[in-house]
């Protein structure tokens, strides 16, 4: 049984809960996708203009270093979101982020879904609403990891 | 009957190291040490800053490391180095009287010696304050300078910074200096995060600015993105590379980026476009 | 190829090569050339031409390099062999000093250069070629390597022009052969006559003559030249390999991302054979050692950018994968080489093909790439949504 793109979206834990016609309005800025395992799907400095919603498979946020790199600072799994530099100028990605395995997603159009936002401004607010969650959600995780709580801590 | 000459004797020169003695050596943080050196025979050769040597640990092996101290400066050359292998726990550790080789200088330099009339900002990131250490000594100690130097230095933790006795005494020669770490214990009154931070903020005016940046190549790439925000002009940006060196001279092969060789054409280079491509390229 | 003016020719029969040995011997120099060893044609001392390969004839082909023996009686009817003249000139290790220690120091001495005398009898146009490549690279520096340059000073070099090219070479496309260019001191070419082989002898500069006054023969006549001219076309006619991209340099400069790179260091073994039989690579590692008694030694030695100690930083190797250091590897030789010397880095002598245990062949990969270029990694297909 194959579903519409609206219902996909409005399954993806960002959207849960919102009203069918704004799961459309999303799904209209929408394409689904299906990634090859070892793709790399960002590239830092390349341009930010797609939202990704995983559905299946997971994708490893990276950051390249020569002599370490890459090194993943973030492993996105299904029900989750990849990229946010699609929200602010100069849209461009801060990170690199990889495949690493098949991954299936719902692709959404950045430009698209940020000039809806500016058209319904209440469609904004919820969207950058449920983004500001989970980008906290994240910051607050990544102050503890920067604690190095299981080596030495930080010195005095 | 056509008799051939001797061959030649001797010469193997460019790879043979001249004798430098350990007059000093100071602990900077838990694996950084700075070392002076004296020259054994005659005087030391002329260098800029923004240079490297090659220094040997006999019996170790030899590593390129750049030069800490300020051409022009009395006393002797120094060479701040972090214990990352056999050959730098070597000169780390090196006692005071012992022997070393020093090949060099080799590279490129900063250029501070035309930067009298420029505003210049150094931004380090960790033991990157290294290479830099020499540029801001000179401009702090230039006598014509009419420009500002600006210094942003990003360190783990606090106890993770080098030269923070130095800091002070470059403020007093004129230079604005802001310390950032990425993580503090009580007592630390100062910016905590990343040094990109400390940009916006920062005291200079782009279109007279030359920026001077060195660290974790990650750092450069979002300092050089941070400085152009500012309106830096990509060509008003220098940055230091660092890859693998055997020879220093050329010869090896081993420290290619592409078409460059960073012991020849760098470790100093002016950022552009296809720098920034080279860069990009994730060698993976 | 035209005959340089105003130097001295010659044509001689086999006993007139051993003459050109004996007088190049009374010089004071050491004679090396071709010989047979464990079943490869490899550099080796020669007394007279019963040490060169007669009748020995290779096959070679990717990934394979066999010799057969016939009575046909040439020296020459063979191609090249897995070892070059390079090591004739830069050795794969060095002494450089030695440091041992006298009361609180360390006294170095630098290592005596070691270029004794030699005349090489038999190198390739694509050796030759191959070894100018050096010449800019170690010789021609903002820091020039004394060794290398007394090692070349100290060598005559007769090139044997090629007549039998291996289905490996492809040196008509780089320009390098198949006859003699570029800087010899003597030029032979084998050729056959009614009384056995003769060997056209065409001097290349002011020593080549001085050598081949002092040799008895006859006059190189129109004839002769002619028949050179015959052999060398016939030779060129039957490379089977080219480098086919037009501009080989901007093509990989652009190519970077090409999937073609994951396809090829799938088959790579990282193995570095290429880089040991490839005339040109000059990579070398720089490595101190203590004996027992505290003596250091410094010496120098060829390494390779197969290798994960090539780009290591104290982190570990900018070039950790396979196809990383494939990549540098064949864009340094074809593409980077013109940036840094102003020349290609390859001769065209198809020893990296033969020599690759897996058979990769540099030829087949740069027209892959030429036929997919500004083909980068693709991944996302649109798809229709399932649940």
């Amino acid at each position: 049984m194959t579903d519409s793109i609206a219902e996909l979206v409005a399954r993806h834990p960002l959207f849960a809960g919102l009203p069918a016609d704004i799961a459309e309005l999303v799904a209209g800025c929408s394409q689904n996708v299906a990634i090859a395992a070892g793709l790399l799907v960002l590239s830092e400095g390349q341009p930010a203009d797609t939202l990704y919603l995983v559905r299946r498979g997971r994708i490893a946020l990276e950051v390249h270093e020569a002599g370490r790199g890459p090194l993943i600072v973030e492993m996105i799994g299904p029900g989750q979101v990849l990229g946010w530099s699609w929200m602010f100028p100069p849209y461009r990605w801060h990170f690199d982020a990889r495949a690493v395995e098949k991954v299936g997603a719902i692709a959404v159009d950045a430009a698209c879904l940020r000039a809806k936002a500016d058209a319904d401004p209440a469609f904004g607010y919820e969207l950058v609403r449920r983004c500001a969650a989970v980008m906290l959600d994240r910051l607050q995780a990544t102050r503890f990891r920067l604690l190095d709580l299981y080596g030495h801590g930080v010195a005095r | 009957m056509v008799l051939l000459a001797e061959p030649a004797q001797g010469a193997s020169g460019p790879l043979t190291p001249s004798l430098y003695r350990v007059v000093a050596r100071r602990r900077e943080t838990a694996d950084v040490a700075t070392v002076s050196l004296e020259c054994l025979n005659g005087t030391a050769p002329v260098f800029s800053p923004g240079q490297f040597n090659m220094l040997t640990a006999f019996g170790v092996g030899e590593v390129a490391i750049s030069i800490s101290s300020a051409p022009g400066e009395t006393g002797p050359l120094e060479h701040t180095i972090r214990d990352v292998g056999a050959v730098t726990h070597a000169l780390t550790t090196s006692p005071v009287g012992s022997t070393v080789g020093i090949r060099g200088p080799f590279g490129t330099d900063w250029g501070v010696d035309a930067l009298s009339a420029a505003d210049v900002v150094v931004v380090a990131g960790g033991i990157g304050l290294a290479p830099l250490r020499g540029a801001i000594r000179w401009l702090v100690g230039d006598p014509e300078r009419t420009g500002r130097v600006t210094v942003l230095a990003g360190a783990r933790s606090p106890d993770q910074i080098p030269y923070e006795n130095e800091l002070d005494a470059w403020r007093r020669g004129g230079a604005y200096v802001a310390v950032t770490v990425d993580v503090a214990g009580p007592g630390w009154p100062g910016p905590v995060g990343v040094v990109t931070g400390l940009i916006p903020d920062a005291p200079f005016v782009p279109e007279r600015t030359i920026a001077l940046i060195c660290g974790p190549e990650i750092m450069m790439r979002f300092t050089i993105r941070s400085l152009m925000d500012r309106g830096l002009a990509p060509e008003r940006i220098r940055i230091a590379l660092e890859r693998n060196m055997q020879c220093g001279i050329g010869w090896c092969g081993h420290c290619q980026l592409g078409p460059l060789l960073i012991c020849r054409d760098g470790p100093v280079f002016t950022y552009s476009e296809s720098l920034a491509e080279l860069l990009s390229e994730r060698e993976r | 190829m035209d005959l340089v003016r105003n130097r001295a020719s010659l044509v001689v029969d086999r006993t007139g090569l051993d003459a050109l040995i004996r007088v190049l011997r009374t010089e004071g120099r050491t004679i090396i050339g071709p010989v047979l060893r464990d079943r490869a044609i490899v550099p080796g001392a020669l007394d007279t031409t019963d040490d060169l390969p007669e009748g020995w004839h290779d096959e070679q082909a990717p990934g394979r390099y066999h010799v057969r023996h016939s009575d046909s009686g040439d020296l020459f009817g063979w191609a090249v062999g897995p070892g070059s003249w390079k090591s004739a000139f830069f050795p794969a290790r060095s002494l450089v000093w030695t440091a041992t220690q006298h009361a609180d120091d360390p006294v170095v001495t630098e290592a005596p250069i070691d270029a004794p005398p030699v005349a090489i009898f038999g190198a390739r146009p694509c050796e030759v070629a191959a070894t100018a490549v050096l010449d800019r690279v170690l010789g021609g520096g903002a820091i020039a390597d004394p060794a290398y340059r007394a090692r070349r000073d100290a060598a005559l070099v007769l090139v044997a022009e090629c007549g039998a090219p291996a289905n490996t070479c492809f040196c008509t496309s780089m320009g390098t052969g198949p006859g003699a260019g570029g800087t010899f001191d003597i030029a032979l070419t084998e050729l056959p006559g009614p009384q056995g082989w003769r060997y056209l002898l065409r001097s290349g500069s002011d020593r080549g003559d001085v050598m081949l006054r002092q040799v008895t023969g006859v006059p190189a006549s129109a004839e002769m030249l002619d028949q050179r001219d015959d052999v060398l076309s016939a030779a060129a006619s039957r490379m089977s390999r080219a480098m086919s991209a037009s501009s080989v340099p901007s093509l990989l400069a652009r190519n970077l991302k090409n999937p073609r790179w994951e396809e090829v260091a799938s088959r790579c073994l990282s193995c570095g054979n290429c880089t040991m039989v490839c005339p040109t690579c000059y990579c070398s590692a720089v490595e101190d050692t203590t004996t027992i008694d505290g003596t250091v030694e410094r010496h120098r030695r060829w390494d390779t950018c197969f290798g994960l100690g090539h780009s290591l930083l104290h982190s570990g190797p900018v070039r950790p994968t396979v196809r990383s250091r494939y990549r540098q590897w064949l864009t340094h030789k074809l593409s980077t080489w013109h940036d840094q010397f102003g020349m290609s880095g390859c001769v065209g002598c198809g020893r990296c093909i033969a020599w690759c245990p897996v058979g990769i062949d540099l030829t087949e990969e740069v027209a892959a790439i030429a036929a997919s270029d500004g083909a980068v990694p693709v991944g996302i297909e649109k798809t229709r949504a399932r649940s």
